[in-house]
Order: C-alpha cells, then sequence, then structure tokens
C-alpha cells in the first residue's frame, strides 16, 4: 500500500507488520505524553523530585542522551570535516545520514524533556531574554537549541530525498542545494556541538560549594568541561554503531559494510582510550588533593547499595578500562560479539558519569550534619523516558522504511 | 548575622517568625519534611558520645548569603539573573517573576538554604488574615529563600529618607533576631569594625560552617565547644 513511499530497490516489511509496530510505540509515547503533561499542568511535584534532588531523572537522561547523541556531529565532523585529509573517513558517509536522525532525534527529546524539568513552562524563554552569561546552563540551553536548528537543516534533506517528494522538482532542487551546502551545517554543528556538551560538564564541575561535582580547570573551563565533550565523542559513535546494528538486525538485512564497524570500533577505542586515562587522572587528583582540601574523604562521597563504590568500579574500570582495551586489539574488533559488547559498555558507563554527576552529586551530604538522601524517580519521570526511547525508535523506523538511509544498501541486499 | 549556639534554647520563634514575616507557605501534607518550605531551619547537633558525655545543640541556618568573590554559589549559575547578591549590602535575593524553577541554584547551595514551591501557595483559612503586605508570596514552580528581610531594610531606608539621614547607616533587625527570646541572635552590618556583629564574629567562639568550600558565608556562629566547631567545618 505504501510502496510508492518506499525507497527504490529495497525491501521493507509489510505494512501491517510495521503498522503494529508503529501503534506500540505510538502507545508507550502516548503514555509519556499524557504523563508529561500531567506534570506541566500538576506541577513537578508529581516527580520524585525535592529540596535535595533539585536535579533527577530528567537532567540524567538528558545528558545521557545528549552524549549518546554526540554520534551526530562527531560523525559529521569526521566526514565532512576531515575525510580530505584522511580518506579512511570517507567510509562514514555510510552511515552519516543515520548519524544526523540519531543526533535530531536526540536534541529534540532532550529539549522537551528539559522543558518538564522546568518549575515554570511557561517562562522557558527567558534564558533568551534575561541570560546570565556566567551560567553554564545558559550556554547548554542556547547552544542546544542552536544544534537542533542545525539538526533539522541537516534532517531536511534527507526527508526531501524521499521517492514521491523527491519527484517534485522544487523539493529536489532544494533538497541538492541543501547537500551541497551540508558541510558548512556539519562544522556549525560541530562548533555548537563542542561547547554544549562542555558545557554540560561545566553545569557541574563549575558547582564550587558541591564537592563531589567541583573540578578545578582552564581558564573558565572546570576539567568536567574537557571530560564530558570527550566522553561523548568516545560514546556517540559507539551508539550510531549500536542502532545501525540494532536496524539490521531487526530488519534481517545488512544496511553497512563491516568495515564501517571496524572504523567505528577504531575511533570508539583511541577516544575511549584517551578519555579514560584523562578520567582516572581526573579521579586521583579529586580523590586525592581536591576533596581532601574541602575536608572530605573519599569515602565520604559513596555509601550503601543505591550509592556505592560499584558506580565508581562499573564506571572507570569496567565500563571504560575494558572496552577501551578491548577494542584496541585487532581482535576484539574483529569480533561482532565483542565489539557490540564492548559498545554496549561504552553508553552504560557514560549513562553512569552522567548519573553520578546529577543524583549522586546532590545525594551526598555536604554539611557534616547533613544525611544522605535517596532519590526515587515516580511514573511521571519513567514515562516520559520510555517515550523519548520509543520516539527515537519511532523516527529511526519511518527514516528506514521510507528514507534512503544506508546508501550501499541496494548493493548489500540485491533483490532477486 | 551571629548566632550564639550557646544560647540557642531550640524554641524555633525565629522560624516561626519568620514564617510569618515572609508569608513563608504550608505544604497539604506537611509530612514530606524534603519538601517542606522553611527559610530558618532548625538543626539539632550531637557530640555522639554515650551518657554522661552526650551534648547537643542547636543550629539555626538562615541562608549564608555567600560572599565568595565575584559570586555566591547560587547567583552563580542561575540562567536568567533571577538571584543577585546586591553588592552595595551583601544580600542575596531572588526574583521570583523571573524564576524559571530549573533549580540549579538550589543545587549549587550546600546549605539547603533554598526551597522549592512544589504546591501553588496555601495557608490555613484563619491565617490568612495574617499575611505580610510587605512580602509578596511566591507562586508555584519557583524558589525562595531567607532575604534577611530585606523588606525591613527597604522600610528602614525609606524612614532614613524621610528623616533625612543617611540612608546608608541604616540600621534593621530581621524578623529572626527580633523574635529570638535570648538574644541569640545579632544582627548588623559586619564591614563596620564598630558593630557588635563585627565584634562577635572576631571572637574567639566564631566559626562559620563549611567555610573550607571558600562560599564565605555572611552567617557566623559562636560556641565555646570544639565539637560544634568540627561539625561546622569537615575535617577541622
Amino acid at each position: 500500500m505504501d510502496k510508492a513511499l518506499i525507497p527504490d530497490g529495497v525491501k521493507r516489511c509489510p505494512l501491517p507488520v510495521f503498522s503494529l509496530w508503529v501503534l506500540l510505540l505510538a502507545a508507550i509515547i502516548g503514555w509519556g505524553v499524557w504523563a508529561g503533561g500531567m506534570v506541566l499542568y500538576k506541577a513537578v511535584n508529581v516527580t520524585g523530585l525535592n529540596d535535595y534532588f533539585g536535579f533527577g531523572f530528567y537532567i540524567t537522561i538528558d545528558l545521557a542522551i545528549i552524549a549518546l547523541g554526540a554520534g551526530a556531529f562527531f560523525t559529521g565532523f569526521l566526514y565532512y570535516g576531515l575525510s580530505r585529509f584522511f580518506p579512511a573517513f570517507a567510509e562514514l558517509s555510510k552511515v552519516i545520514n543515520l548519524s544526523v536522525v540519531i543526533g535530531f532525534l536526540c536534541y529534540t527529546g532532550a529539549i522537551v524533556i528539559l522543558l518538564l524539568e522546568l518549575g515554570q513552562p511557561m517562562r522557558a524563554w527567558f534564558p533568551y531574554w534575561h541570560p546570565n552569561v556566567h551560567s553554564m546552563l545558559t550556554e547548554v540551553i542556547f547552544c542546544i537549541t542552536c544544534y537542533a536548528m542545525v539538526l533539522t537543516i541537516e534532517y531536511a534533506p534527507i526527508i526531501l530525498e524521499n521517492r514521491k517528494i523527491n519527484a517534485v522538482r522544487g523539493a529536489r532542487v532544494f533538497g541538492h542545494t541543501l547537500h551541497e551546502v551540508m558541510a558548512i551545517f556539519a562544522l556549525t554543528g560541530t562548533f555548537l556541538s563542542f561547547f554544549h556538551q562542555g558545557s554540560l560538564g561545566g553545569v557541574a564541575g563549575v558547582l564550587f560549594a558541591r564537592p563531589f561535582a567541583f573540578r578545578t580547570g582552564f581558564f573558565i573551563w572546570p576539567w568536567t568541561f574537557f571530560l564530558f565533550v570527550l566522553s561523548a565523542i568516545a560514546s556517540g559513535p559507539a551508539f550510531t554503531a549500536l542502532i545501525c546494528r540494532g536496524l539490521e538486525k531487526i530488519s534481517g538485512r545488512q544496511l553497512v559494510d563491516r568495515s564501517v564497524y571496524d572504523l567505528f570500533g577504531k575511533i570508539v577505542a583511541t577516544l575511549l582510550s584517551f578519555y579514560i586515562v584523562l578520567k582516572i587522572i581526573d579521579t586521583l587528583y579529586w580523590a586525592l588533593v581536591l576533596a581532601p582540601s574541602f575536608g572530605f574523604k573519599l569515602t565520604d562521597f559513596y555509601l550503601g547499595p543505591v550509592y556505592g563504590f560499584w558506580l565508581l568500579v562499573g564506571e572507570i574500570i569496567i565500563c571504560g578500562i575494558v572496552p577501551a582495551v578491548v577494542l584496541l586489539t585487532p581482535k576484539g574488533r574483529a569480533n561482532n560479539g565483542l565489539l557490540f559488547s564492548m559498545f554496549i559498555l561504552d553508553c552504560i558507563g557514560i549513562t553512569i558519569n552522567r548519573y553520578v554527576m546529577t543524583v549522586q552529586a546532590l545525594a551526598t551530604p555536604v554539611m557534616p550534619f547533613d544525611r544522605w538522601e535517596i532519590y526515587i524517580p515516580t511514573i511521571y519521570e519513567w514515562a516520559p523516558g520510555f517515550a523519548l526511547i520509543a520516539y527515537i525508535m519511532l523516527v529511526i523506523s519511518l527514516s528506514y522504511r521510507y528514507l534512503p538511509l544506508f546508501p550501499r544498501e541496494k548493493e548489500l541486499n540485491p533483490i532477486r | 548575622m551571629v548566632i550564639d549556639l550557646d544560647k540557642c534554647t531550640g524554641c524555633t520563634a525565629c522560624s516561626v517568625a519568620c514564617q510569618a514575616e515572609n508569608n513563608v507557605s504550608f505544604l497539604p501534607d506537611e509530612s514530606n519534611k524534603v519538601r517542606s518550605i522553611s527559610w530558618m531551619e532548625i538543626y539539632q547537633l550531637q557530640n555522639g558520645k554515650e551518657y554522661p558525655d552526650y551534648q547537643f545543640t542547636y543550629l539555626p541556618r538562615p541562608c549564608m548569603h555567600c560572599n565568595a568573590p565575584h559570586h555566591s554559589p547560587c547567583t552563580f549559575v542561575c540562567p536568567v539573573n533571577a538571584t543577585r547578591r546586591d553588592e552595595s549590602n551583601g544580600i542575596v535575593s531572588h526574583i521570583y517573576p523571573r524564576c524559571i524553577g530549573c533549580r540549579y541554584c538550589m543545587v549549587a547551595c550546600p546549605y539547603h538554604a533554598r526551597k522549592f514551591n512544589w504546591w501553588d501557595p496555601s495557608w490555613p483559612k484563619s491565617m490568612e488574615a495574617m499575611l505580610s503586605p510587605e512580602v509578596s508570596p511566591r507562586m508555584r514552580g519557583v524558589v525562595e529563600k531567607c532575604t534577611f528581610c530585606h523588606h525591613r531594610l527597604l522600610a528602614a531606608r525609606a524612614k532614613a529618607y524621610l528623616d533625612g539621614a543617611d540612608l546608608n547607616k541604616v540600621t534593621y533587625l530581621p524578623a529572626c533576631a527580633e523574635a529570638c527570646p535570648t538574644k541569640a541572635i545579632s544582627f548588623g552590618n559586619l564591614l563596620d569594625p564598630d558593630s557588635e556583629v563585627a565584634r562577635l564574629s572576631k571572637d574567639q567562639r566564631a566559626f562559620r560552617i563549611l567555610e573550607k568550600l571558600q562560599t564565605e558565608p555572611k552567617v557566623y556562629y559562636l560556641s565555646k565547644y570544639q565539637w560544634v566547631h568540627k561539625l561546622g567545618d569537615k575535617g577541622l
């Protein structure tokens, strides 16, 4: 029934099957929209947030999803910016469309979640009108919205490549023109994304009265600024590769050459190794010098099963050192099971990092006579989170079905 | 502000006076203490020893109006300039109609001095007639905090203007200091070397909470007990 919309020469599942899938995702999105609507209507008192936990699930998922969406800007940077000097990166052309779609979804989703987090959502435009130039959050808000616009511009020509839309001359010419100037947008996105990934790290790092989060730094930027950029570009490509692999598994078709995953493996291995070395140095300096200067021991920051040392071990060793070491070896990258498991660990590690810098930083008592608090998100926080994931899956499904996301798909899966 | 913990009986008169003076609202269910709004919170500190060595003291905690260089921890982070430190008098204030409720300032404050309005403000019917016309109530979704009864400063300055006196030399008492039956709370200009607070802040018994964080609190505490000093700043 929708054959006319499906790209030429590729096979897709029957429409009824696809419709069922879309319905399932739409139901989850509907659930999230209902929960989000309740948050906007009844206010954030329906969440698990309180005066101890000003930030919680919403900020954690925002930070994590933006880091994982960094594949968009970084793949674009490598492809449009560096492939002329390093031809190996030209291979990324096979996955650049997917990375743009993922980036677009991660950023637009994060903006909606950010809106729910506000006590006064009707005043969401105030940061543009009364900006505090000293606040890292101002930088985040400006860069995220600008980058979401850039991603929309980057996504537009992909949509215009749909068979039916492309048949319209005006749309075809417009799409082609956008393609011609895409390098400019990709590099603009790189610039914006670099700053807001960093300023998201700065949001925690500048809290000089919160010893768990505070870091010294360079000029106005705390070290977390640079660590967040590095961790985002070390995990974003892994997330893109995982989604691509997931699409291959679900569709039962090969979408990119194996060499693309191998290249992603090398990129992630290099960046993750670099990041994890710096992260270890940062952690040691924090634990041995910075925190003690405020009167804190490392043991003051960890407690019990909820906020225990397992978070530190999980983030740095299991989800940092292990994937970096495995991916650095050609054997590790050659084995699909190992490669994708390490990508998963990488993404989990970055999510743990964003969680501890948000929630654990607040759970840790600062005043000596203060107490530990536990934060439990409510259904009004979980539901928009699940809806965000469903939204990403839905738009990727629609894009995969109706848009030529993978330029090599036709050759890799000839229809007999 | 200087609070003498040796004199404090923990009667909470300061907290109640603050609540009444500043139109601090009540929650639909006050059993949830991590959402209760209180600008002057009273902590009970214990020395952790067994009887007969057991000791305790009360510690009232208003906003510290941190004097850290350039910015207080909270004013520094607000994305919309809704919270500012007035450099002429050192008071950290909050502009409620501008606050977007992002709670970043609460996250930045290690003293839990900032409270969020999780619900629309409400008071028992019988108390509505007692609301102060001097202080605007805060709407749902914004942060609020102790202002050192800033409106009293404005009133004192207005009176000085009418009297032809020097506006910069006015003195006033916040509601908490006025209500304290044991006169444990002193208030004045720390920059004036002749003021009582300046003298008390240099007392041997004086300490500040979390001084090591370099937030430079403008609230000093007095206690003759070393264990209280130690509890005030980690690792002393």
